[in-house]
């Protein structure tokens, strides 16, 4: 069993919680993630990794509830454990083996969508840590569910606020303030990473390819174990199939097929997805659609 | 009684059991094993015995069923296996112990794999529980994996009062046995998790949610945390697809993801959380004993099942058994048949399946006839879900995070057969992790190797 130390509500749907885990927070780097799975009769749901202390065995992960599993989990209180908590999976960002001299001499933009802020932070920690900062922008779709604010302004070099409705800071979408920052501001940058909602880091990343930036996304898709024994987190990525748990999460904006990997997404998350897994589920369907929650 | 023909076992009716997850074959009771027991000709120069991957004194255990001694009979068994209740049930007797057997020349060879099971099964009702090791000797192995090459290299070792620490990847220990065959072939709670059991008994540590090359390094493993050797028996890795257009739709996915989340995830069940898209018409592409296992799985959901196969009925890789057992329950077999494209609907949903006919050419590399297309050919089936069931690849999370660990081309690690040696010094592997996808036995085989291997390293013996 793993302890949960600390549990919060970021914003809505949104949750932060600290667990205890040795094993992992021993290993993790910043690009990796988690499997979590709450109880017996739970799914294994991948998570992001916001945060590590090493010294005290603890890992901080941050989620949305978007189907039956993560809703469950929502109501976990600090005292209470998860049954399972496995990693870290997936390879850690590439920055974190570069020189770090040539790293210096790079200028990193972070654009962070939703809850892709969480991701984002470790890797901007780890920079600031290192002595480099890195310009970052989050996007949220208004003020309320904006998170990891103070922490994010902490460890970035220059921190930029949007939000979709114009509720806190600048009005607009990331790509808005990426188009800002180069065209108008005159800022160059050698590598932008884009985390957040597969649509946002699709948009990002055709941006970037006109601007000329280097882009790393993070992806998110359907899987099972995690380990690379299921395949069910295939994507295309430049013509070849790659599996998102040990090749990725992280990859080349440029080359990653978004329309496939939303498609794939949508087989347990939209309606009609929701709909055809029904028909298709008959009567194993219960829960995991992102919608339902559970037998209705 | 005739002498020339097996007792014949009991089993579900198929038309009942292809709509349920239990057990399909009953097994022998007392009467039966020892009826099919006095079928053996307990012969001098035993040549089931050198079938057998682990040299199971099976004459001997089979004497002793015929007269009853079942206890007896589990201890000779314990001998050579720690998992005696899997091997009667998923491994391939027709090429192994039972294709030896004198009796099998004139009629049909004893029923050992039955017997086996059998024995397994009255031992576990009645609580024989396999011996302690006596003293401990104080040198700790780290043993990769819980499938059967784990287990059965972490009992053997347990038993000569080795301290052993199993890591399994996964939430719940057992490997393949677990995830991979299916409830209706190798029930978990009756079978698999009491042979876990026996070799925790035994004095084993299984540690789950540990992935070797990620969460902990083998390094670290003989570093840090005191271990003396490590066995690796991670098994087969990651699935292999077939590289046509339409593979990455909505409704493809491999046998392993589709076992895994009806196996392991239990998601055939109404109480727990995991979905499966299971489909409604299915083609399994393949045909060895994993495709059988997703295709009977896939029926049992409720689905019209074809099994899609390059080549004919005679090279189909799957145990007689289980291949019998799918066209008993339903399932059609379009042999000569190759996939060339998946069709995929507006929304990325499969909506059928492009393929063309086979015929035999002169044989390949493996011996077996060629398939070649014929041209013009083609055809569609049908179909709303594709599982692929190819094969696998190695996992490189081990090898890519272990200093000095030689792997070969196919990128399988490179260990001695006799003894599991790798390149590296204390680390020893075995199981599909080092031949590439193949049974529960050989897995066995190579686990037994292993512990054999570490002993002698840890023993200080000579190398011969």
């Amino acid at each position: 069993m793993y302890k949960i130390t600390k549990a919060e509500k970021l914003a809505d749907k949104i949750y932060l919680m600290d667990v205890e885990a040795p094993r992992v927070a021993r290993a993790c780097q910043p690009g990796e993630f988690v499997i979590v799975k709450m109880d017996e009769t739970g799914e294994r749901i991948p998570l992001t990794i916001c945060d590590y202390d090493r010294e005290n065995g603890i890992v901080t992960i941050v989620f949305q509830i978007v189907g039956a599993s993560t809703w469950k989990m929502a109501s976990l209180k600090a005292g209470d454990s998860f049954r399972d908590f496995v990693g870290p999976l997936g390879r850690p960002s590439e920055f974190v083996h570069e020189d770090l001299e040539i790293l210096k001499q790079k200028k990193m933009l972070f654009v962070a969508g939703g809850v892709g802020a969480a991701p984002v932070y470790p890797q901007v920690k780890w920079l600031r840590n290192h002595g480099i900062d890195a310009d970052v922008i989050v996007g949220a779709k208004t003020k309320d569910l904006l998170i990891l604010e103070d922490m994010m302004k902490e460890a970035a070099g220059n921190l930029y606020i949007t939000t979709d409705d114009g509720s806190y800071m600048h009005k607009g979408m990331v790509t808005d303030v990426v188009k800002d920052l180069v065209q108008n501001q005159g800022k160059r940058y050698d590598v932008c990473v884009a985390i957040g909602p597969m649509i946002m880091m699709k948009f990002v990343s055709i941006l970037t390819r006109e601007l000329n930036i280097p882009t790393i996304v993070s992806m998110n898709p359907v899987m099972v174990d995690g380990t690379g024994m299921c395949g069910a987190c295939r994507l295309t990525v430049g013509n070849e199939v790659k599996f998102a748990c040990v090749d990725g999460p992280e990859f080349d904006g440029h080359l990653v097929d978004f329309d496939e990997a939303m498609k794939r997404q949508q087989m347990y998350k939209t309606e009609e997805g929701r709909a055809m897994l029904k028909l298709k589920e008959g009567d194993t369907h219960h829960g995991g659609c992102g919608h339902c929650g559970g037998d209705e | 009684m005739d002498v020339l023909k097996k007792v014949p076992v009991r089993e579900q009716d198929p038309k009942v059991r292809a709509g349920n997850f239990e057990e399909v074959c009953l097994g022998y009771n007392k009467e039966e094993a020892m009826e099919e027991a006095s079928r053996c000709l307990n012969c001098k120069n035993a040549k089931c015995i050198k079938g057998c991957p682990v040299s199971i004194n099976i004459p001997g255990f089979v004497e002793e069923v015929k007269a009853g001694n079942f206890e007896e009979a589990a201890k000779v068994i314990a001998r050579s296996s720690a998992l005696p209740a899997v091997c009667g049930r998923v491994c391939p007797q027709e090429s192994q112990c039972e294709g030896q057997c004198i009796r099998g020349i004139k009629g049909e060879p004893v029923s050992i794999g039955k017997l086996e099971r059998f024995v397994a099964d009255w031992s576990r009702e009645n609580g024989f529980v396999p011996e302690a090791p006596g003293s401990m000797n104080g040198k700790k192995v780290a043993v990769i994996g819980s499938g059967p090459a784990g287990l059965t290299c972490a009992g053997d070792l347990a038993k000569q009062g080795y301290e052993v620490t199993i890591f399994e990847a996964l939430h719940e220990p057992g490997g393949v046995l677990l995830y991979g065959i299916p409830e209706f072939r190798l029930p978990k709670e009756g079978v698999v998790k009491p042979e876990i059991e026996n070799v925790k008994k035994l004095g084993v540590k299984i540690e789950t949610n540990v992935i070797i090359g990620k969460s902990v390094t083998i390094d670290q493993l003989l570093d840090e945390e005191g271990f003396d050797a490590v066995f690796i028996g991670s098994g087969a890795g990651l699935p292999m697809f077939m590289g046509i257009p339409g593979e990455n739709a909505n409704g493809v996915f491999s046998a392993n993801e589709y076992l895994t989340r009806s196996n392991l995830m239990k998601a055939f069940r109404d109480d727990y959380d995991t979905p499966i898209a299971a489909g409604k018409k299915v083609a399994v592409v393949g045909g060895g004993n994993v495709a059988m296992d997703a295709a009977r799985t896939a029926l049992r959901l409720g689905a019209d099942v074809h099994i899609v196969y390059r080549r004919s009925e005679a090279e189909l890789p799957a145990r007689a058994e289980e291949v019998h057992h799918a066209k008993e329950e339903g399932i059609i077999f379009d042999l000569l048949t190759n996939p060339t494209e998946i069709l995929v609907d507006d929304s990325g949903w499969v909506k059928g399946m492009r393929c063309i006919r086979m015929e035999l050419g002169e044989p390949d590399a493996s011996g077996r006839r060629r398939p070649v297309p014929i041209e013009g050919s083609d055809f569609v089936i049908d179909v709303d879900t594709v599982i692929m069931s190819l094969g696998t690849s190695p996992n490189p999370l081990i090898s890519s995070t272990t200093k000095g660990l030689e792997v070969n081309r196919r990128k399988c690690i490179v260990a001695e057969e006799d003894n599991g040696k790798t390149s590296k010094d204390g680390v020893f592997a075995g199981g599909d992790a080092v031949t590439g996808a193949a049974t529960v036995i050989l897995a066995m085989e190579a686990g037994r190797a292993g512990a054999r291997g570490i002993h002698d390293y840890l023993s200080g013996k000579p190398e011969e």
